[in-house]
């Protein structure tokens, strides 16, 4: 939770090393399950077993008696709001009367040890009346039997553009389904908290929203939000599942009730129970073209299960609507999308947030319509590119540039992997294949992508930013302040590099992220580059500004701790100009606004920027086992500028092996609104043997309503790679496989 | 009970210890060592992988009872005199690091791999890491790190 310095260094463009990496590699840097405090108790969480029951009574006795617990708190014990949530408070702290899901909070222990927190909560006895879940949404639409007391829809999102009779001579059908994925985000949710003596808490916290947090917890706590301050803890991945609130609220009360540090720590299992997931979807989708390939009509389907609590559901949905087509000129859409209360765990966000599950949909549909007509399945994509100044289904004109065929193009044209060699690792499965290979089939697919980058519909998305020049040892030094958190993805080395290029000084230094300086925003939607970023650009304006004014010149950069005019003259020393009087400035800023989506419709500018990405997947399949081995992955992404171009591969490598996962394993299996595999041995999540090397083509076409014509990266790599690998595998086994992941037994049909 | 064990060349004892307590825990919270991460504490994800007389253990498989009077190295005592180790350094250089929770694990696996095999080839370093999830990189930089800290 120190503050990281960066010493020489460069600006943007370049990529200098992270400065919490050396930290990283020796292990002392500091994760929020790494916290530790004098006099510190553990927290632990009873979750309800049943996806939906009724609470008849909890029996705190077992729990209150065992030695060394010094809390044991119920609904009852929450001092305010008892409801949060991100977008709609729905969601109870602890259990209040029922249960929704399976891994619902209900009661919460805080004890001297770990194990004996967790063997008190599991002393609790809670009398259930059982109640059948309900868990199909598509049925659960217009169940009588609901959720919650409204009805079980949470959004309906209609896109309707140009004719809704429109016809044409070619015509597929198909329906798609996409199963739940975890982020399975390797640091489990942690954090400690620990009570203050003005009656409030400091919360050292994992979390992608400090401020999103700090709102929620504040209002369930009773305390104004001055007495609540949150830092952001050392965070072990995120990637959409640390968006919400999880332990957060329950730590704090128990410092609050206990008076001494709490911290809590969530095991893989209860990780699983503790965190929304990937949005389950089934999708119906008819594309009609003219007998060239043409794009005449799409019309769509998309129901997401939105599980027990509404979440992000609401935008989530709203992104597989709007963006439901892909990246294609559509004269003709009718496009609905639904996201649905269950009895299954809650979803909400994940990389690529809605935008994943239209995409494995309607890539298979182009796949389709190009066998159909008997054209290549890059032709046919090409053929409909959409291309600056088109209209997406929302009526939105897509300004700057949308490289769609040339993204195609490329990852076409890169050279194709080598043939299998003899190394019996290369087979599918690896030296556990029981073959020699004879019943192994190469196939190749491509996929491509289309995502919004930052926050959509009229929503207020800023950043804010303190950035404070000033004399330190002799030398001109910059203090650089954002709430923006830190999840892996290099925002720190960003941060550090934009005040370099700004402000013409080596020393940066990136203080801890916290709420004592204004929101910045979610690290999600690719947005944290693309809004702090331009808030940091924005501050350090606003200090060079200041410089100028305080130097009587209107003619000079900084450069090099320098005021240099455009001729290269320099007209004075930074140091003489700050001397003992540092200059500091905070801005908020924000990208232009965004409009809500017409409710009969569907139109409106809802997005700020759009982003895309393509793949190419070569498989090998063994066709009598059912297994697969992607070999090779070649990509191609525009990224508009790349502030530093290894976290931007980085990024893009990342972003496509989550898609492979879920293209071939990853999948919460939920049967009967119960996880049945919570844990890293049934949840597989790609390895190194899994991941294949990739090709990774970075394109900077700059975006010119953008900070420095950047385009969010985060996302995209995760959109297309999953259609790829699963054209891939149809290439090379003839099969339909129209849901993910493909599992052996719908390559073998046993 | 009381664990002794040398951690890192130096003698260290443990008390209190319960008995159903793991290693990794024994280092996290008893020994101010949290650099072995906690992922799964089920064999699973190797981020917790310590050296145990030599050889990569996964320190949460390991009862803290069966570390009596054994020798653990953990990557907070990879770093030599001059400064970070060449594995090390070159994860930093290679970009393989991300969030970082799965660093200290993979860092000691593949220091372990290069003191076996100096010169591992592409099969020979992903068949050594597959038992370290990373979620981050994509293994991408992670292989790349390898081959620098193999060249180094
Ligand atoms: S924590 Fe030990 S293998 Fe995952
Ligand atoms: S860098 Fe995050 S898990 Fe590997």
């Amino acid at each position: 939770m120190s503050t990281t310095t960066v010493g020489a260094g460069a600006g943007i463009g370049t990529s200098p090393l992270r400065p919490d990496g050396t930290l990283k590699v020796t292990g002392e840097f500091a994760f929020s399950s790494d916290l530790w405090a004098d006099r510190m108790l553990w927290g632990a969480t009873l979750r309800s077993p049943h996806p939906r029951a009724r609470i008849v009574g909890i029996d705190l006795t077992g729990a209150v008696a065992t030695t060394g617990v010094h809390a044991v708190l119920t609904a009852e014990d929450v001092p305010g709001k008892k409801l949060y949530g991100l977008e709609h408070a729905d969601q109870p702290v602890l259990a209040m009367g029922q249960v929704r899901y399976a891994g619902e909070p209900v009661a919460i222990v805080a004890a001297d040890h770990p194990e004996t927190a967790r063997r008190a909560a599991a002393a609790i006895v809670v009398e259930y009346e059982v109640l059948p879940p309900i868990t199909d949404p598509v049925a659960a639409i217009d169940a009588e039997e609901t959720v919650h007391d409204r009805g079980n829809l949470l959004r309906h999102v209609p896109i309707r553009k140009g004719s809704l009779e429109a016809t044409a001579p070619v015509v597929v059908t198909g329906e798609y389904e996409v199963g739940m994925q975890d982020q399975a985000f390797l640091g489990p949710e942690s954090g400690l908290a620990i009570p203050a003596e003005d009656g409030g808490v400091d919360l050292f916290i994992a979390t992608q929203w400090l401020h999103g947090d700090l709102g929620q917890v504040a209002d369930c706590l009773g305390l104004p939000p001055s007495k609540v301050r949150l830092s952001l803890a050392g965070v072990g991945g995120a990637f959409g599942g640390r968006e919400d609130v999880s332990m957060q609220v329950h730590a704090c009360m128990l410092a609050l009730h206990t008076g001494r540090p709490v911290k809590m720590v969530y095991s893989r299992e209860e990780s699983f129970h503790g965190h929304v997931h990937r949005h389950p979807a089934r999708m119906w989708y008819e594309h009609g073209a003219d007998l060239d390939g043409r794009l005449v009509y799409v019309k769509a389907r998309i129901v997401l299960d939105g599980g027990a609590y509404a979440s992000t559901s609401m935008a989530v949905v709203a992104n597989a609507t709007t963006l439901g087509v892909g990246p294609y000129k559509v004269p003709n859409v009718v496009v609905d999308g639904y996201a649905v209360y269950t009895n299954n765990p809650p979803c909400g966000a994940m990389r690529g947030f809605g935008a994943v599950q239209a995409c494995f949909a309607y890539e298979s549909q182009m796949d389709k319509l190009a066998a159909a007509l008997g054209l290549d399945p890059v032709d046919v994509r090409v053929r409909n590119a959409l291309e600056p100044g088109d209209t997406m289904p929302t009526g939105q004109v897509v300004h700057g540039p949308a490289p769609v065929a040339d993204l195609l193009d490329r990852v076409r044209a890169a050279a194709p992997p080598a043939q299998r060699g003899d190394d019996l690792r290369e087979l599918p499965g690896g030296v556990a294949n029981t073959t020699h290979g004879e019943g192994v089939r190469r196939g190749v697919g491509y996929g491509i992508g289309i995502k919004n980058v930052g926050f959509s519909e009229g929503f207020d998305d800023y950043s804010t930013a303190r950035v404070r020049l000033e004399v330190v040892g002799g030398e001109p030094a910059a203090v650089v302040h954002t709430a923006a958190a830190e999840v892996g993805q290099g925002l720190v080395t960003i941060q550090a590099q934009i005040v370099r290029t700004e402000l013409g000084v080596e020393q940066v230094t990136v203080a801890t992220a916290d709420t004592t300086v204004g929101s910045a925003g979610s690290s999600s939607a690719s947005r944290q580059t693309y809004v702090t970023g331009g808030a940091v650009k924005a501050a350090c304006e606003a200090v060079r500004a200041a410089v100028l004014r305080r130097a009587g010149r209107d003619d000079v950069t900084l450069r090099g701790g320098r005021l240099v005019t455009e001729g290269g003259e320099v007209v004075a020393d930074l140091v003489d100009v700050l001397g003992d009087r540092p200059i500091e400035e905070t801005v908020e800023w924000r990208h232009k606004p965004t409009h809500p989506l017409d409710p009969r419709t569907g139109q409106g500018d809802a997005h700020v920027q759009y982003a895309f990405a393509a793949h190419r997947a070569t498989v090998d399949v063994d066709v009598e086992l059912g297994l697969v081995r992607v070999v090779e992955i070649a990509t191609a992404q525009d990224v508009g500028r790349a502030l530093h171009p290894q976290s931007v591969r980085g990024q893009i490598a990342g972003g496509t092996a989550q898609g492979l996962g879920l293209a071939v394993m990853e999948e919460i299996q939920v049967v009967d609104g119960l996880i049945r595999n919570p844990s890293f041995t049934d949840y597989l999540i790609p390895t190194i043997l899994d991941v294949p090397p990739m090709r990774i083509d970075v394109l900077e076409l700059g975006d010119p309503s953008a900070p420095y014509g950047l385009r969010g990266v985060g996302e995209p790599p995760t959109i297309s790679s999953t259609p790829a690998i699963v054209a891939a595998i149809r290439a090379a086994t003839g099969l339909a496989l129209n849901r993910v992941p493909v599992r052996p037994e719908h390559l073998t049909g046993t | 009970m009381r664990v002794n064990l040398t951690v890192n060349g130096e003698a260290r004892q443990a008390d209190d210890v319960w008995p159903g307590e793991s290693l990794l825990y024994v280092l996290r919270e008893r020994l101010g060592l949290p650099g072995a991460k906690n992922a799964c504490e089920q064999g699973e994800c190797g981020s917790c992988t310590v050296y145990l007389d030599g050889t990569p253990v996964c320190a949460c498989l390991v009862a803290a009872g069966q570390a009596e009077h054994r020798d653990v190295r953990t990557v907070e005592g990879l770093p030599g005199p001059d400064g970070l180790d060449p594995v090390q350094q070159a994860f930093l250089s290679a970009g393989a690091v991300q969030c970082g929770f799965c660093t200290p694990g993979l860092v000691v696996a593949v220091h372990d791999l290069l003191a076996r095999n100096p010169t591992p080839s592409d099969p020979d370093i992903r068949e050594a890491l597959a038992g370290n999830l990373c979620r981050c990189t994509g293994y991408e930089n992670i292989v790349a790190a390898v081959k620098l800290a193999a060249g180094a």
